[in-house]
């Protein structure tokens, strides 16, 4: 079976090409390792676990993120790395923003605050899916406003900062909702794109969705619609036609 | 020059770094990959804890942890690990770690086996994901400096004191020393070696074993192996033994049930490769726990089942096999952590403890990484303050691995090594594996010898400086071979049965064996004996 592999070099002139590999592997990572081991050493690429749960192998099959540990390859299926963060090498890309995003969206607990009330089962349901991330960046590889707006937080901090929203231990859970405010909840388009990917099923979609509710809640509100005169538009006065009006 | 560096970044790293912040040193954590990737979140079933005193007591789960151990271990070490247990839990709890709540809204637990009793506390069956991530979350929130995708070389040694390490940066190829008061090895187990053949990640490559041998760091137990008894046949995915302690059953080609499922790992996976090599299948049933269940309780083991081996486990039979799991051994550390090294430390899988053994009962890994890893942040935290050396720079470590790496730029590349690692873990697995004899080792040992000979005919084909896996996979290769051969060493040396080290040629376990092998290394001779009892 041939597989093509777009591969980046730093240092080539052009710095992408693709490759096309015969294999006999079907699950995508033992192709790869077939390639590294027997084809050509310097294909690179990042992997771990070789189960679905260290979200190191994250690629794009014709275009659609994926683990390659949990992917069957077709015939001429194309792999590149994921979108969206700059490519080190092959298929690995920087992850270095992770560490940032947490921080900037003071996604964790502060023991000092911690609320020691009792937890229920069902407690533990609310943040049991959220709380099942494994980092793989599969969705800020496929969001848009990403693409376009590097500060964006993403998914998968938003999903992480209402896993910790959620969390009945946090006492207070204003710092984090006051820290996705900008390039926050209110940028997502809620296209979904995000959640079409997610190999943990996780939705980033709905979680954003839920941290609006949050944040209204608490009184904020979305610049967008603030900005918007409600006067406008809805006015239909000097439009010659009668909302009321019957024909 | 920093006051505590941590090598490795699972939770024995992260909980040491919490624990060394917290006196306000100043702490690096060196990563060869990124902290989330670690080993740790494959640990899936849970984490042993006596919650409730009058169902269970601290002093049964002492006694389960020393009886599994086989004499192996230190009643003290474990005591600690076991009292301090609940503290354990309570503390992950809360910094976030969402346990699994029954339906009294207490911490729920799970029966695991080799246990007299219900102890084993669960994130359903994400446990080692879900206290992973929260303790990076929680090195977020402390500042915590992070040296990501950089590997460990050489410890830098000097007259018995560890000075810092020697660190390939593997996005650019530099090769770096760093400088630190107390360093703590949290590297993982050497599972690893068995290619093919373990349950580990491809990174668990025995590294900080390696380069703390090279370096005179003493070594202990390294021939106790644990082959979990399930893991899908083929592609060796670990399935977690919450399957079998939640009541699934083990069943031979014939349908039949043939085994205890919760005796002790060993004894379990003996009897399954029995059947195994007799070209027999060996099935995990969960058919009669039900769908609703399986997906609350083991929803990870379903999507594993389904996407690795095409089986729905709610209604098909899911084939297995053992494989490589866990490494008893390692660095060889006292109750504070401490090797023979000064300001040298070691915790999680790389470190021999004294708690496992010849054997180790699930849900204790968990347990020990967590337990251990904060003794060592907080010992080598206090020794930092105590330490008065200076930075080093420009050591002879560096120079020599700087010329090291120069050099396998330079090897002729006859010999593809993927492919002589490839048959190292076949050849382990089947010579040093669940069954062993002397024959057998002897000819993992010669292969071994051999490989190492022709080190210098290998090499890499990739010549960049920049990202280059290739001369990273080299560098474990070396560190495997190096592993492999003590471990098959210490595996002839002990002509006896006992716990996961089982001989077809010494089936019985001898009393005055009872004892630890020690590892040394003097003026580069290895030196493997038994401990003085």
């Amino acid at each position: 079976m041939n597989i093509n592999i777009k591969r980046f070099q730093k240092n080539t002139n052009p710095q992408s090409s693709i490759f096309t590999y015969d294999v006999k592997n079907t699950n995508l990572l033992q192709a790869l390792i077939e390639i590294k081991s027997t084809k050509d050493s310097t294909l690179t690429y990042r992997c771990g676990c070789k189960s679905g749960v260290c979200g190191s192998c994250a690629v794009r099959v014709n275009g659609v993120e994926k683990l390659a540990c949990k992917t069957v390859i077709n015939q001429d299926d194309t792999i590149e790395p994921i979108k969206n963060r700059p490519i080190i090498r092959d298929l690995v890309v920087d992850v270095s923003h992770e560490t940032l995003v947490i921080n900037q969206t003071k996604s964790y607990i502060d023991l000092s605050e911690s609320n020691h009330s009792e937890i229920t089962a069902k407690d533990v349901k609310k943040i049991d899916t959220q709380s099942n991330c494994i980092l793989c960046n599969s969705c800020y590889s496929s969001c848009p406003v990403y693409e376009v707006n590097k500060d964006f937080l993403g998914p998968f901090a938003l999903t992480r900062a209402l896993r910790y929203a959620n969390d009945k231990k946090m006492a207070n859970n204003s710092l984090i909702i006051d820290q996705i405010q900008t390039n926050g909840i209110w940028d997502c388009t809620l296209c979904g794109a995000c959640t079409l990917v997610c190999p943990q099923n996780i939705d980033p979609k709905m979680d954003i969705m839920q941290l609006q509710n949050i944040a209204t809640q608490k009184g904020y509100t979305n610049p967008a619609l603030a900005n918007f005169d409600s006067n406008m538009g809805f006015d239909m006065s000097d439009m010659g036609f009668d909302p009321n009006g019957s024909f | 020059m920093f006051d505590v560096i941590i090598i490795g970044s699972g939770a024995a790293g992260l909980t040491a770094a919490l624990n060394a912040k917290k006196s306000n040193t100043n702490v690096l954590v060196v990563s060869k990959t990124y902290p989330t990737h670690s080993q740790t979140v494959q640990a899936q079933g849970g984490i042993n804890a006596v919650l409730y005193e009058g169902v269970d007591s601290v002093d049964q789960h002492v006694d389960d942890t020393l009886k599994a151990s086989k004499g192996l271990a230190i009643k003290d070490n474990i005591k600690l690990m076991c009292k301090e247990a609940k503290e354990t839990i309570s503390w992950l709890n809360d910094i976030g770690v969402p346990f699994t709540r029954n339906e009294n809204n207490q911490i729920a637990q799970r029966k695991f086996g080799g246990t007299k009793n219900i102890r084993t506390c669960y994130s359903s069956d994400y446990t080692g994901l879900k206290i992973l991530h929260t303790l990076y979350d929680q090195c977020i929130k402390e500042g915590i400096h992070f040296l990501n995708e950089h590997s460990l070389l050489n410890l830098i040694i000097e007259n018995n004191k560890c000075l810092g390490a020697t660190v390939l940066d593997i996005n650019t190829g530099e090769i770096k020393e760093l400088s630190s008061k107390s360093l703590i090895l949290a590297s993982g187990g050497y599972s690893g070696i068995y290619t093919n053949f373990t349950t580990n990640s491809y990174a668990n490559t025995g590294d900080g074993i390696a380069s703390a041998i090279r370096a005179g760091v003493e070594l202990s137990n390294m021939e106790f192996i644990q082959f979990h008894p399930t893991a899908l046949k083929g592609s060796n995915i670990l399935i977690s033994e919450s399957a079998r302690g939640e009541g699934g059953y083990l069943l031979d080609y014939k349908y039949e049930r043939f085994i205890d499922e919760l005796k002790p790992r060993d004894e379990v996976s003996r009897a399954i490769f029995e059947r195994i090599s007799n070209n027999e299948n060996v099935y995990l049933d969960l058919r009669h726990l039900g769908i609703d269940k399986i997906k609350n309780l083991m929803p990870q083991e379903r999507r594993l089942a389904l996407e690795f081996s095409n089986v729905k486990l709610e209604d098909e039979l899911l084939p297995i096999n053992p494989a490589a799991h866990y490494s008893m051994g390692g660095i060889k550390t006292d109750i504070n952590c401490k090797t023979n090294i000064q300001n040298l430390y070691a915790c999680g899988e790389c470190a021999q403890s004294s708690v496992h053994g010849a054997n180790r009962l699930g849900g204790n890994s968990l347990l020990e990484i967590v337990s251990f890893g904060k003794i060592a942040g907080v010992n080598a935290a206090l020794n930092a303050k105590e330490n008065k050396e200076e930075f080093i720079s420009n050591t002879k470590q560096l120079l020599l691995d700087k010329k090291h790496i120069n050099s396998i730029f330079k090897y002729s590349n006859e010999i593809n090594f993927y492919s002589i690692k490839e048959e190292m873990g076949k050849n382990l697995f089947n010579n040093v594996g669940v069954f062993r004899d002397e024959d057998n080792m002897n000819k993992a040992l010669s292969f071994i010898n051999k490989a190492e000979k022709q080190i210098s005919i290998m090499g890499v084909k990739d010549k960049e400086l920049a990202y280059n896996k290739n001369l990273v996979e080299f560098l474990e290769f070396i560190n495997m071979l190096e592993v492999s051969k003590l471990v098959i060493k210490s595996a002839i040396l002990r002509k006896e049965s006992r716990g996961a080290h089982f001989r077809v040629d010494y089936p019985m376990e001898e009393k005055t064996l009872e004892v630890n092998t020690l590892i040394t290394k003097n003026n580069n001779i290895l030196n493997i004996k038994f401990e003085d009892k």
